[in-house]
């Protein structure tokens, strides 16, 4: 009996689905480990099963790619060539030298207590990312939420967290959220984007080169339109208002060299604030790993593969381009794993189709990102009393102390001084704010765990299971102790069942 | 229109839970964010330092500004939690633990 090869695949999105899917038809042994309950990611997120959606595409776009996909992943589930660990939420990915193996480490179940261990001959990251949200006075509020969020908690909870929303920030997931949100009933009271036409135009040749997704984009605006959304550009938020929750927002024109107008200042009434400023990649799991990084995503090859032998990794993991180009390079990474797992070199011709799909959704997704930049001049508004951290409740002006009186000359330094990035979200929601306040690059979090770790889990690992990284970090520390009130189980294996 | 008239959804009979000892009615299969937010509940957390009310904010398990109180557990992420029937859900003050 030859053994097949064993994949594992980190992430059900739309990259992690691709991949596992064109590993799964050649041949591999595919464990497509993800930590929500259903596949899908978040452009592909599912209502949950007993909520009976009987018309879940209401709520979606592309659906009919999706439904390749899910039938996709049914048919290799049944045939055990991929085995779908949901609610596995991976906290760290090591190699073992001496086996030449890698385990996906992973903690089980809603209460994620229970350790368990996925064994891999390869592995392929398709985390995806989270979004970025910078700073303005009020924006801790109960009812501010950022626009993925509250997309998410729609798709996957059939909720909304108020009647009346408005939707600000900049980037091209406000337009999907804001009809999203009107189609299922909230009253969307403005869109405010603070991106202007201007910056629309100087992109226009590398946009107008892709027909496709700029038809996608007029189809989300038709759909605002149809919901009387107003549609604010070069607009920007100014604060949100409210005791214990949000009441109001005010907004204001951006000038051209980022100040706001004087006059231009709008108070709205809401209770809902979905905000974003884009999206970053999630890279822990490849650092720890030793992958290296090209800005703040994770560096890949032609056939997806990082510089790690034997990790691949695709989709936002690897730089924000949106879920058709997850698509494409799922695809590809997952065709390259097959190949090289079996000895042989792909052959890049027979992917061709999805290589130039890559190649235009990339050049798409590089002029999106000049038109999206962060409003000028957003640190140097924000007020001294505004908190950034929102864990550690660290504000504006002890960021800016690290600097200057303390001379603080990069983000681990401002964390260590002002606290700010030290608390349960280890940095992810404040960095971005943080380097733009001190002026230090953002860098990616060095984050040893993924995700906050029972003691119990770290206790019951194996003296031998090597490869696993130092927790020595204060951060790691601070993270564990945390939870250590918990109870830990043991190590279960849970590798894919045998299909030869 | 509402979410669950969009989708046609047809959810399972709805179960109770309590918030702060309130009975509120929750859908299976929703968070216990969802099932909050559909209850018209929006914060459920008061923080460390200044005592600030929080609640949803990343929606996916990433900022931990969710952080709630279930059947004596703190430090649950609400927006990650399928809520259960009979759940006691309470305000997590601080910590959630006696000890600070
Ligand atoms: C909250 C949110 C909402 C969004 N909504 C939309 C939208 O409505 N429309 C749109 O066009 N774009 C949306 N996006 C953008 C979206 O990220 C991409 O378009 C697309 O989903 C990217 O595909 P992906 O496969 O790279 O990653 P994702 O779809 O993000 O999939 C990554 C998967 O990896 C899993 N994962 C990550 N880390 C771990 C871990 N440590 N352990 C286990 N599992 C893990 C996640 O659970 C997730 O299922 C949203 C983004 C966010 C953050
Ligand atoms: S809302 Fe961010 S972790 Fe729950």
């Amino acid at each position: 009996m030859t053994e097949r090869p064993r994949l594992a695949v980190v992430g059900a999105g739309p990259a992690g689905l691709a991949a596992a899917l064109a590993a799964a038809e050649r041949g591999v042994r595919v464990t497509l480990v993800d930590a929500a309950e259903q596949a899908g990611g978040q452009f592909y997120r599912q209502p949950a099963a007993a909520l009976g959606a009987r018309r879940p595409q209401a709520l979606h776009h592309q659906w009919r790619t999706w439904e390749r996909l899910r039938a996709g992943l049914d048919r290799h589930r049944a045939a055990g060539r991929i085995l779908h660990l949901t609610d596995h939420h991976v906290w760290c990915v090591a190699r073992d030298p001496a086996a030449g193996v890698f385990g996906v480490h992973a903690l089980r179940g809603p209460a994620q207590e229970e350790g368990v261990v996925v064994r891999a001959d390869a592995v392929l990251l398709a985390t995806g990312g989270y979004e970025r949200v910078l700073p303005f006075p009020g924006w801790t509020l109960p009812g501010v939420v950022t626009a993925g969020g509250a997309q998410a908690m729609l798709k996957g909870g059939l909720v909304l967290p108020g009647r009346t929303a408005v939707v600000a920030g900049t980037g091209p997931l406000l337009l999907p959220v804001a009809g999203g949100l009107a189609a299922a009933g909230a009253r969307v009271a403005a869109l405010a984007e603070s991106a202007g036409p201007a910056a629309l135009l100087r992109q226009a040749p590398a946009l107008a080169a892709q027909p496709g997704k700029l038809a996608e984009g007029a189809g989300y605006a038709a759909r605002l339109l149809r919901h009387g959304v107003r549609v604010l550009t070069r607009c920007t938020v100014v604060a949100a208002h409210g005791t214990d929750r949000l009441e109001a927002v005010t907004v204001a024109a951006l000038d051209r060299d980022g100040s706001l107008r004087p006059g231009s200042y709008r108070r709205i009434r809401c209770d809902t604030l979905a905000v974003g400023h884009g999206m970053l990649p999630h890279t822990d799991l490849a650092e720890t790993l030793g992958c290296s990084l090209s800005g703040t995503a994770v560096r890949v090859d032609d056939e997806q593969r990082t510089d790690v032998p034997g990790v691949w990794a695709a989709g936002e993991a690897t730089g924000i381009g949106g879920a058709a180009l997850a698509l494409a390079e799922g695809h590809i990474a997952g065709r390259s794993a097959a190949a090289r797992l079996r000895g042989t070199a792909p052959d890049p011709r027979r992917w061709a189709a999805a290589g130039r799909a890559r190649t235009r959704l990339r050049e798409f997704a590089a002029a999106l990102d000049a038109v999206y930049a962060p409003p000028a001049g957003w640190a140097e508004r924000l007020p001294d009393e505004t908190v950034v951290c929102r864990c550690e409740e660290v504000t504006a002006g002890e960021v800016r102390g690290a600097v200057d009186p303390l001379g603080a000359g990069d983000l681990r330094t401002v964390k260590l001084l002002s606290r700010a990035g030290m608390g349960w979200c280890q940095g992810r929601m404040c960095a971005p704010a943080v380097a733009g306040l001190t002026g230090c690059p953002l860098t990616a979090g060095r984050r040893p765990l993924a995700r906050p770790v029972p003691l119990g889990v770290l206790a019951a690992l194996p003296d031998t299971d090597t490869g696993l990284p130092e927790t020595g970090d204060d951060l790691a520390e601070a993270e564990v102790g945390r939870t250590a009130a918990e109870v830990g189980h043991p190590v279960a294996d849970a590798g894919p069942p045998e299909t030869d | 229109m509402n979410p669950m008239e969009l989708v046609r959804a047809r959810p399972g009979a709805s179960r109770t839970v309590t918030f702060d000892g309130r009975p509120l009615a929750a859908l299976p299969g929703q968070t216990v964010a969802a099932a909050l937010w559909a209850a018209g509940v929006t914060a459920w957390r008061s923080t460390r330092g200044a005592g600030r009310p929080r609640g949803v904010f990343c929606g996916i398990g990433v900022c931990f500004d969710c952080l709630v109180t279930v059947n004596g557990r703190p430090n649950q992420r609400a927006c990650l939690v399928p809520v259960r029937p009979g759940d006691v859900i309470r305000t997590q003050e601080g910590t959630g633990r006696d000890d600070d």
